[in-house]
């Protein structure tokens, strides 16, 4: 038994942060966001200066993480995914990490992609709507700017496009830096990348990196109300002296601390490949929306007014966390394939209409 | 990362199983909370101690095993798979002890631990007073020197002491040193309440049993040697047996991890609507979010990290869901809910976690002031 995060998985995040603490900043995640409510017809290109911070964490090797070291990449397994995407959602840096790192990369080196070195080297980003029957209906994150889509088949199988190639139609949205895109049509052609099993794999995968994502959001928001709440004061004392204002804090960092161990052990849970990594998952990801949304409800509360504007950068990280903790399955549709497993309820959903 | 048991964990896992199933008592024992519950429990601590399981962390010369944390979650895993006993010597092996390995004297060790350990002697905590409950270092019972005895002499009054009326012995702070700052005056003694000048009187908790006693010291004589951790230094030696208190010593996840399959079970019986059934799942995940916590301190305490005031993050977490947990069941059970049964004794006793231990709003104080470095009031 060692609950630990590995040497190599703890090395590959240590190696990131530098960069994404110099370079990732709140300045830069305002650059992915529309200048105004309307994004209009055309559409944006992601900043270059977020292509460059993606590149250099594909100098560090994040984006092969997952892939084998004979086809350019890290060669770890899925232990990997937490501390690095935790990281990532930390600094808010606006790109599909996940779908790029954790849910296509390893595909596309399985399929022999020729996109694989554009990937791998942090030119291309690759999104993801793997939702079933309504994925010509769910918005896609990314989708104005990521270089490929990756969407799922009739048949379960999982294809890869060219941005270029669909038509879509940009979605304002709460988080405007996810730059959201909805088919206009569904797709015809793509380059099959997965069949369905692997591509259930690749779900349960983009679930964990999500999770991952949104501890990483929960910590920075709740880092962020510490700071605040010990310098704003009022009636002659820091307002985090306040129980009221301690006690809400407190139940936030619980909600990180006992979230975090669990996406670590969902992790595990896939690379070794166990029979309940599935229900592992569906854990982690019940524990980190939770509690990624607890925690931006007390942060804003905490902040007061100056956390309810968008000159202040607290909104970039709790609209982060509210676009990602319904997605890949909310915490009731992840409770709700618990139940199943646990013999509470014969209805089992299908897994990727979360 | 490596969640998997060895070869030597997995015969310890059997040979523990294979023991609990032919040995554990049915019918399950009435409450060791009551005078004739508390006798049948002494049995069952003397036979755990017979086959040498009833301290297995501890060294073989004191009844133990030397076994590793990990054997011990293993073993706690299976003593709560197997329906097995609470523990109404835990206030002594899981609290007192771990501060005996830390503070005590070789001398207080040899002859404490092992009578400890074969329930000879049976602990009871005497922290709180009348007028000092979350505020411990508030506490007004004293003793004074009686050089010519070599030793003290106790004065005053504990309450909420649990198992009190049934326990030998009691360990608690007294005030020695009246002028001294409040966290600094403090000492711990150890005190066999059979002395002259004791006087213990149970009465009922809200569960109705007669789990609860007050104390009362009127010039009862501690030798020397029953002082733990040096004179006016008791402070950080309470301070490490609550830690006990409220971490992993005292409530291991298997405990819960028990509690929550009962729940699950109980809701497959049930017809259970989208609400109630989510609340059973979540008991489910929390229970379980909780094991996977502890995991990861006990690798952090293998490496020599002390949990320190990260053991308020668990106090929170276990007595906060196994309420919720138990009113998820009675709310499962419907009008059967009020008969008198382990879901209605489990809840009655789920709402004393928030309070014993430390209240949960003092765990919120030192969770924000201690890991989120919050400014004090």
């Amino acid at each position: 038994m060692r609950f630990a995060v590995a040497e190599d998985a703890a090395a590959l995040r240590d190696a990131a942060q530098p960069l994404l603490d110099a370079r990732a900043t709140p300045a830069l995640i305002r650059s992915a966001w529309p200048a105004g409510p309307d994004p209009g017809p055309a559409q944006p290109a992601l900043p270059a200066q977020v292509r460059a911070v993606w590149r250099g964490l594909a100098d560090i090797g994040v984006t092969g993480a997952l892939v084998a070291e004979a086809h350019g990449g890290l060669g770890l397994d899925e232990n990997a995914l937490p501390p690095v995407l935790s990281r990532i959602g930390h600094s808010g840096l606006p790109v599909p990490a996940g779908e790029t790192v954790a849910v296509t990369a390893p595909l596309l080196a399985a399929a022999g992609h020729p996109a694989l070195p554009d990937v791998l080297s942090g030119a291309a980003l690759v999104t993801a709507q793997l939702a079933a029957a309504a994925a010509a209906e769910l918005p896609i994150p990314f989708g104005q700017t990521a270089d490929y889509v990756l969407l799922r088949g009739d048949n379960g199988e999982l294809r890869l496009y060219e941005r270029g190639e669909l038509e879509t139609s940009p979605v304002p949205a709460v988080d405007g830096s996810r730059q959201l895109a909805r088919l206009r049509a569904r797709p015809a052609g793509g380059v099959p990348v997965a069949g369905p099993a692997d591509a259930a794999a690749a779900w349960e995968r983009g679930v964990l990196a999500a999770a991952a994502v949104l501890v990483g959001l929960a910590e920075r928001m709740l880092s962020m109300t510490v700071d605040y709440v010990a310098s704003r004061w009022q009636f002659g004392v820091p307002i985090g002296s306040f129980q009221a204002v301690k006690h809400r804090l407190a139940d936030s960092l619980v909600a990180v601390e006992f979230a975090r161990p669990a996406v670590l052990a969902a992790g595990w849970a896939q690379a070794c490949a166990a029979a309940d990594a599935a229900q592992q998952t569906s854990v982690a990801k019940v524990l980190a929306s939770d509690a990624a949304t607890t925690v931006a409800r007390a942060a804003i509360q905490c902040h007061g007014a100056i956390g309810y504007t968008t000159e202040y950068d607290l909104h970039l990280f709790a609209k982060r966390a509210w676009a990602l903790a319904p997605s890949w399955g909310s915490a009731s549709w992840h409770r709700r394939r618990l139940a199943a497993g646990l013999g509470l309820t014969e209805a089992v959903p299908d897994e990727r209409e979360g | 990362m490596d969640l998997t048991s060895s070869p030597a964990e997995q015969a310890f896992r059997r040979e523990a199983r294979a023991w609990l199933e032919a040995n554990v008592p049915r019918p399950p024992l009435p409450s060791g909370d009551t005078k004739a519950g508390f006798a049948a429990h002494l049995d069952w601590e003397r036979a755990l101690f017979e086959a040498r399981w009833s301290v297995v962390s501890w060294p073989q010369r004191y009844g133990g095993r030397d076994a590793s944390l990990w054997e011990w979650l293993i073993f706690e895993e299976e003593y709560y798979r197997a329906g097995a006993p609470q523990r109404v010597t835990q206030n002594g092996i899981f609290l007192l002890a771990p501060s005996l390995f830390e503070f005590g004297t070789p001398e207080q060790q040899d002859r404490i631990l092992p009578r400890m350990a074969a329930a000879q002697e049976l602990w009871a905590q005497g922290w709180s007073e009348p007028s000092a409950g979350s505020d411990l270092a508030g506490i007004t019972s004293r003793a004074e020197r009686d050089e010519q005895a070599g030793g003290w002499r106790l004065y005053g009054q504990k309450t909420w002491t649990t198992r009190g009326a049934f326990c030998t012995h009691l360990f608690g702070l007294f005030r020695t040193d009246p002028a001294a700052d409040r966290h600094r005056g403090l000492t711990y003694f150890l005190v066999d309440l059979r002395s002259p000048g004791i006087e213990v009187r149970g009465f009922e908790r809200l569960d109705g049993d007669e789990g609860f006693a007050d104390v009362f010291f009127d010039g009862a004589f501690v030798p020397e040697r029953d002082v733990l951790g040096g004179v006016n230094r008791g402070w950080p030696v309470a301070m490490a047996t609550t830690g006990s208190e409220r971490g992993l010593t005292l409530r291991s996840p298997s405990r819960f991890m028990t509690a929550a399959s009962r729940l699950v079970e109980l809701g497959r019986s049930a017809g259970l609507d989208g609400g109630l059934r989510d609340r059973v799942v979540q008991s489910w995940i929390e229970a379980r979010a909780y094991q996977l916590f502890t995991l990861e301190q006990v690798t952090g305490i293998v490496a020599g990290d002390k949990p320190g005031a990260r053991s308020s993050l668990n106090k929170l977490y276990w007595s906060e869901f196994d309420v919720r947990l138990h009113e998820t069941a009675m709310e499962l059970l419907g009008a059967d809910a009020e008969a008198d049964g382990p879901w209605s004794r489990g809840f009655l006793f789920s709402l004393a976690g928030p309070i014993y231990a430390g209240t949960n709003e003092i765990q919120r104080n030192i969770v924000a002031e201690r890991l989120l470095g919050l400014p004090r009031a």
